[in-house]
């Protein structure tokens, strides 16, 4: 589970970072967009990579769930909790939101099933207007055209009860992340008496953090700070 | 009458034990799987016991009332484990462990027996640092070491206030590595309730398994009883519920002799009884007196009044207008006896009136409260939980409590009983004490019979027997034992009288203490002599054990100990009255100095008791192992 | 002020497990306890009922103890769904009954778990936390071979960290108390303390693979790392220790999948 974790962490991370381009302008988002498709075969080695991750996690949280509840057999009359965080005793719940949650994601921004009209490859084609570059290299050029992720996006969230599906979904998550990441250094033994609690609060950090800032696109858009860009002209930019 | 042959060796005391390592017989290694030997009981002694004798390649069996070896009441001892390894340089040897432990004993112990415990002191700490036992260290990372118990030098070892509970713990794991290679068959919830005696030797033991009720007969070449102490005789004391006579009671029915059980120790700072559903006495640790001091108010008036509304002039430090120059650190059986003779003058504190105040206002005034509390927090923690006072607002109340028992079953220089085959280690055994303990002596002699004397004097018993010539389980002397267990059993559910064991229990055990504590009179000993047989017989008439014998049935153990205490009760007394003398833990009022303290007879009491059963109903019989003192000259033990 | 005048006075009702015995079936049962001297133990309190019910003739409630100073490890219980009871860091045998109100329903169950099979009532079967200990709890040393004490110097910090764990009661309350009636906490305190000194170091990665393989053998649950276990732990044993185990159980698994075995490893002398 903290291996599969770890690997999660950092692909949740990755995807955030990617997705703030989207308050920056439109050929960012898009430019990455482009990018990580242009990947071809790594792409898929890390689309994979990625679905192994999540299997073997919830193969592994459904193995240890039989194997726990089979450890007592007959349950207490009265339960109580001393102390476990709320985020740490909902971990089944919380990761099965979030799951429900992945798919609807996939179908929704990956596979386009839901919102079919605003589906990045029912939209008009976005004309890079810059070079967009990793690490110094321009990986994706000026002029290229490429699908309108960063449109689809926003359209998508100006949708309340999708953009409130992804706010309680990402709330979740971070909830899930405050025990699972706390948990993973418990578990490969990383964590030790003098700076348990310093983690803890780099823990409780980055998932607040998590939180606000997956939060502030869909916020964004539903405050209307976050627009579709207008099509510019390519001749309007000088 | 039997043979009491101490078996000491001769030559000097220095050499005794080396000579006799060499001397006695060894059994052939590739025997050695051929004999099979019973161990009640899996405290420090038994555990230890039992995994060195599976070491060195005995079959070994061991049997435990506990529902597992590591909840011995050794577990509980709190101070430390002496040792003359002389580690701090101030002066300590074998020698003078030896002579405190003889005076401390108050001269009433072998002289041998308790060199041989000095000299192997050093052998056990090596070990029980090798098994990881978390002692004490200097920031050098060599091993510590505190003065305890008035010693004058540094020798005991301990691992913070749990030095019984890692002690046992290591001999536990030793025991738990033989169990798990196989060599040791281990019985838990197993108590022995008959010892089997084939031609004269222990060749068995009768057990009832406690959560089945089934009764079953195991067939040995030698048994050992590590079984440990009958403090709780007195039903209130600071020993485990559990802990019992039975095991070597019925030892002592089958022709074992029990000796000196009148030495019992009363450990003087102990929270006081608050009522009658009381079930168990805390000790509070000796380490308090350091820095405490012991008043009582100087009228009795006052008892009932505010500590901190008692003025300065009216309070009495007794301990320190008495003895002025130990003052509050005199030894256990001294501050005890002063405890009881304030409180019976009417000035006893709290409302039972049985209690004293251990004050540290005076402390906390000269070093802090911060300093006081990091000496003494944990134990102010202890007693704030069990009184819901806080010794830093006002005094500690104390009493004393019994809490070691010196007597046992009478055993040679082999820790052998007069019935061969049959040994007994630990305070099971009378050897070591005397007539009092020294602080933190009781785990070394546990260690030292279990470690480094029964795998060596076991072997010259064992050499005597052919190999295979242990008798079966199946005969008649084992289907006597057993039919003997089944009906004290169905006798017991059979009563179905109006009070429950623990009533019985509790009367016991004020008689033993009113009768038979701290201080102790002829006319009062020959009172508890009338009662506790009235006592019995209303036992045995009205006792209510309800259940049946085939599940557990915690109502049915305690019956059969409880049963076993008012027999053996009786002789402690008749033991206390036979010793015409005070002496250590045996104070007797009719036999003291002007100051209180204890008069020793030397010359007609400087020896062992050591009482033989003679049979239901009849008088036992009163043996003596006369006290060669050949090294150390007898002296009144003065601690003014 | 005096402690007895402190005493109060309290009746509350008792909703104990009874269950005759492993295979017979088990329910929860009321009793009035009346009269009870705050000052009480709690254990104390069961005493009085269950005198109570011998001379109404009815069977006692088995309950495990023993030394009722908080050291053997034998008394149990689960007191209103809290192993040992409201307190924190004490046994059920220094529970109060002042810690309780008046007119307080108290349910009082067995520890729960698969790996302790219930015995009687109260009374369960904890030898599993024996069989962990014969699996390799020790450090091999014969009585005798010892070196001397003073031989093998040990850091005062290891030796006060492997006393910290060492103080484990094997009370069992880390897996009555664990949503997921795991032992690690138990484990992890003797593969501590074993593992903080010299002495333990040539079978340390013997020691923690044997243990964990038996306690995951004998049906425990898995850690999940919410630290009920140490929160309810009569000695405040650290789950840090979980995580100290968890280190030396990667290692040892990663050595011994690389570890040459001598050829002649599995022979004897001869």
């Amino acid at each position: 589970m903290a291996i599969t974790g770890v690997i999660l962490i950092g692909f949740v991370i990755g995807h955030l970072v990617g997705n703030l381009q989207v308050f920056q302008d439109p050929d960012h988002l898009n430019g990455y967009a482009a990018f990580l498709h242009h990947l071809g075969p790594l792409l898929w080695v890390a689309r994979i990579g990625l679905l192994l991750a999540v299997v073997i996690h919830i193969w592994a949280a459904t193995v240890l769930t039989l194997e726990n509840h089979a450890a007592r057999e007959v349950k207490y009359g009265v339960k109580h909790t001393i102390q476990a965080t709320l985020s740490s005793r909902l971990m089944r719940w919380t990761g099965v939101v979030v799951l429900a949650f992945l798919l609807y994601h996939l179908a929704h921004f990956t596979l386009g099933f839901v919102q079919v009209a605003t589906f990045k490859e029912n939209l008009q084609l976005y004309t890079m207007s810059g070079d967009y570059r990793v690490a110094g290299f321009p990986v994706v050029k000026a002029g290229a055209e490429v699908l309108d992720v960063r449109t689809m996006v926003i359209l998508g969230f100006q949708q309340p009860v999708v953009a409130l599906f992804y706010l309680v979904a990402v709330g979740l998550l971070s909830l899930h992340l405050l025990h699972g990441f706390d948990s993973l250094f418990q578990t490969l033994g990383w964590r030790s008496e003098k700076w348990a609690r310093a983690l803890r609060a780099i823990v409780i950090v980055f998932c607040a953090a998590y939180f606000f800032l997956n939060a502030t696109i869909p916020a964004s858009v539903l405050l209307g700070r976050l627009k579709v860009a207008e099509p510019v002209h390519p001749a309007a930019q000088r | 009458m039997a043979q009491l042959d101490s078996k000491v060796p001769s030559g000097p005391l220095a050499d005794k034990w080396r000579k006799h390592k060499t001397e006695i017989k060894l059994v052939n290694p590739a025997n050695k799987r051929k004999y099979e030997v019973i161990v009640v009981g899996a405290g420090l002694a038994g555990s230890s016991a039992a995994a060195t004798l599976a070491e060195l390649g005995y079959k070994v069996k061991n049997f435990v009332f506990h529902d597992s070896p590591r909840r011995a009441h050794s577990i509980a001892a709190q101070g430390g484990i002496n040792a003359a390894k002389n580690y701090q340089n101030d002066g300590d040897s074998v020698y003078r462990l030896f002579y405190d432990t003889i005076k401390g004993g108050d001269y009433r112990s072998r002289e041998a027996n308790v060199h041989r415990l000095a000299e192997v002191s050093v052998n056990i700490i090596d070990q029980c640092v090798a098994q990881g036992v978390p002692f004490a260290r200097e920031y050098g990372g060599l091993l510590a070491n505190r003065s305890f118990g008035g010693a004058q030098v540094s020798r005991t070892f301990y691992a913070r206030g749990q030095t019984g509970q890692q002690l046992l713990l290591g001999a536990y794991s030793a025991l738990s590595r033989m169990i798990g290679a196989g060599a040791i068959e281990l019985h838990t919830h197993s108590e022995m309730l008959d010892l089997v005696i084939v031609d004269g030797q222990a060749k068995g033991i009768i057990v009832r398994d406690l959560i089945t009720g089934e009764i079953s007969r195991h067939a040995a070449d030698a048994v050992v009883l590590a079984t440990g102490g009958y403090g709780n005789v007195f039903n209130l004391s600071t020993y485990a519920r559990g802990s019992n006579v039975t095991a070597i009671w019925r030892a002592y029915k089958r022709g074992a002799c029990m000796a000196n059980p009148c030495y019992t120790q009363i450990h003087p700072t102990c929270i006081p009884v608050t009522g009658d559903y009381q079930s168990k006495l805390t000790l509070m640790s000796e380490s308090l007196r350091n820095d405490g001091r012991i008043w009582v108010p100087k009228r009795k008036e006052d008892r009932l009044k505010p500590p901190a509304s008692i003025p300065e002039a009216d309070r009495d430090y007794y301990l320190e207008r008495i003895y002025p120059s130990f003052g509050n650190l005199c030894p256990r059986d001294v501050a005890s006896r002063a405890a009881k003779r304030v409180c019976d003058e009417g000035r006893g504190v709290g409302e039972t009136g049985l209690g004293v105040y251990l004050d540290f206002a005076e402390a906390i005034g000269r070093l802090g409260e911060a300093a006081v509390r990091e000496r003494y927090g944990n134990l102010f923690d202890i007693y704030h939980e069990i009184t819901a006072e806080s010794a830093y607002q006002q005094p500690m109340r104390i009493y004393p409590a019994v809490h070691y028992t010196m007597g046992g079953l009478w055993v040679d220089y082999n820790l052998m009983s007069n019935v061969p085959g049959l040994f007994v280690l630990g305070e099971a055994n009378f050897s070591d004490h005397g007539a009092n303990r020294l602080g933190a002596s009781a785990l070394m002699q546990g260690l030292a019979d279990g470690y480094f004397v029964i795998p060596y004097t076991i072997g010259d018993y064992l050499a005597g027997q052919k190999p295979g010539s242990r008798p079966s389980a199946d005969g008649p002397e084992f289907k006597a034992a057993e039919e003997n267990v089944r009906s004290a059993t169905s006798r017991l559910l059979g009563i179905k009288g109006k009070e429950p064991v623990s009533h019985f229990h509790k009367r016991l055990g004020k008689i033993m203490w009113e009768h038979c504590g701290m201080a102790r009179t002829r006319a009062g000993l020959e009172e508890a002599l009338k009662m506790i047989p009235a006592l019995r017989e209303e036992f045995w008439a009205n006792v209510n054990v309800p259940g049946s014998a085939a599940t557990l049935n915690q109502a049915l153990e305690q019956a059969g100990r409880v049963g076993d205490f008012l027999e053996f009760g009786e002789l402690l007394c008749l033991d206390a009255l036979k010793r015409e003398e005070s002496c250590g833990g045996h104070f007797r009022e009719e036999y003291q100095y002007p100051d209180g303290e204890c008069k020793r007879d030397d010359t007609n009491f400087g020896h062992v008791a050591a009482w033989e059963y003679q049979g239901p109903g009849r008088a036992p019989l009163r043996n003596i192992e006369p006290l060669n003192y050949e090294f150390v000259k007898m002296s009144v033990r003065n601690y003014k | 002020m005096v402690a007895e005048t402190t005493a109060k006075t309290l009746n509350v009702t008792l909703r104990v497990w009874r269950q005759a015995g492993p295979d017979a079936p088990g329910t929860f049962v009321d009793y009035a306890a009346r009269n009870l001297s705050s000052n009480m133990s709690f254990l104390e309190m069961l005493d009085v009922v269950n005198d109570e019910l011998t001379m109404k003739g009815e069977e006692p409630i088995a309950f495990a103890h023993d030394c009722r100073e908080g050291i053997c490890g034998t008394c149990s219980c689960t007191i209103n769904g809290k192993p040992h009871g409201p307190g924190h860091g004490i046994a059920t045998c220094q529970t109060y009954m002042r810690s309780f109100q008046d007119g307080d329903t108290i349910v009082v169950e067995p520890f729960r778990a698969r790996a302790f099979p219930l015995v009687k009532d109260l009374v369960v079967d904890r030898s599993a936390f024996d069989r962990i200990i014969q699996a390799g709890g020790f450090i091999t040393a014969r009585t005798g071979s010892a070196p001397d004490a003073n031989a093998i110097p040990v850091p005062k910090t290891d030796a006060d960290l492997a006393m910290d764990a060492a103080a484990c009661i094997g009370c069992g309350a880390c897996v009555a108390a664990c949503k997921n009636a795991s032992a690690m906490l138990f484990v992890s305190a003797k593969v501590s303390q074993l593992g903080l000194l010299p002495q333990g170091q040539p079978e340390r990665d013997h020691r923690v693979l044997a243990m964990v393989g038996t306690m995951d053998a004998l049906g425990f649950g898995n850690c999940t790392n919410q630290y009920e276990c140490s929160a309810a732990c009569p000695k405040t044993i650290s789950h840090d220790f979980i995580a100290r185990m968890n280190r030396d159980y990667l290692k040892a698994s990663v050595r011994a999948a690389f570890k040459p075995v001598a050829a002649g490893a599995s022979g004897g002398a001869g």
